[in-house]
């Protein structure tokens, strides 16, 4: 297996990990707030909607020649890696809340359970609706990264069965505890997400725009280092300042 | 109409996210690596530099905001 296809295999596993664990606390709130029956059936419908624009878009991206195709998504993913890294920075260094399974469910239970009872079809139209979104919201970044990653690098089955795997580890822990997956060290994934899209979309869009990556895949490795060091560098200084900024503002009350 | 504008908001969100700066940085870091590959000088080199960059100016702005 080459470099290159472990970290397609793994970016594909954590990234879609993250989303099916915020995926399964809103199904999880839906499902205990308005009914099984509802939740269930926006599960269904979400995960339809899903594979029609799987069919749809998936055979479109192998047409685009694979510099353009490279060029655009890698763009796309350093835009998405960014912008995970700046709030997992945020979160390690102290100046944003860290992400709070139990708390999201709690607030999506209180919403649930006061919004009105309205029947259509024979389900109940607010947890239908509020499992949907949450599926399909979720569900369109795994998509898209599952379709982005696979043809960049030339293997959507491969993308795929990374996010097929943390689809089943999630769905399978989920059913079993019946609760949303608070242990899971979601902060420290979103971080390791954030740098893995970086690192390729580093890596293809330089390709993309015509530069040879000494090394060729290997640079892959480089890549993550580089920018790893860097994100870490980073939460360090922003600590230290967050620090010293709480410590002036106690001494100045 | 209102749906057309919810459409894209969405996408705006999605695609841009928190920091419009971030993505304009990258389009412009990509911009000037293409440009650097079309001379004899090697162009791989710009985007590694240009993220720690980019990821500090906007978390720099984040904070500020905040």
């Amino acid at each position: 297996m080459r470099t290159g296809d472990v970290f397609l295999f793994l970016s594909a596993f954590l990234a879609s990990g993250v989303e099916f664990v915020e995926a399964l606390t809103i199904v999880l709130a839906a499902g205990l707030a308005r009914g099984w029956r509802s939740s269930l059936a926006g599960l269904g419908a979400a995960t339809l909607a899903l594979a029609v624009i799987t069919a749809v878009l998936g055979p479109a991206l192998t047409k685009i020649p694979l510099n353009g195709l490279r060029l655009v998504v890698g763009g796309l993913l350093l835009v998405f890696g960014l912008q995970w890294l700046r709030k997992a920075i945020l979160r390690a260094s102290g100046y944003k809340a860290l992400h709070d399974e139990d708390a999201i469910f709690a607030q999506e239970m209180a919403e649930a359970s006061s919004a009105e009872h309205v029947e259509r079809a024979g389900v109940d139209w607010y947890g239908f609706t509020l499992a949907f979104k949450g599926v399909l919201l979720e569900g369109l970044e795994v998509v898209f990264i599952v379709l982005t990653f696979g043809s960049a690098q030339g293997s959507i089955p491969l993308a795929a069965a990374g996010a097929a795997a943390a689809l089943i580890l999630v769905a399978g822990v989920g059913i079993a505890v019946r609760a949303p997956l608070a242990r899971v060290p979601e902060n420290a994934m979103k971080f390791a997400v954030g740098l893995m899209l970086t690192t390729f979309g580093v890596f293809w869009s330089a390709e993309g725009a015509g530069a040879d990556w000494p090394g060729s895949d290997a640079a892959i490795l480089g890549i993550l280092g580089w920018v790893a060091l860097c994100s870490f560098l980073i939460v360090r200084l922003l600590r230290r300042e967050r620090r010293t900024q709480l410590r002036t503002a106690e001494a100045q009350a | 109409m209102r749906w057309l504008s919810r459409f894209g908001r969405f996408w705006w969100d999605f695609v841009v996210g928190d920091d419009w700066l971030v993505a304009a940085l990258v389009v412009l870091a990509i911009g000037a690596t293409a440009a650097l590959a079309t001379t004899s000088m090697a162009a791989w080199w710009l985007l590694p530099v240009a993220v720690p960059l980019i990821l500090w100016l906007s978390l720099r702005r984040a904070i500020r905001s905040a």
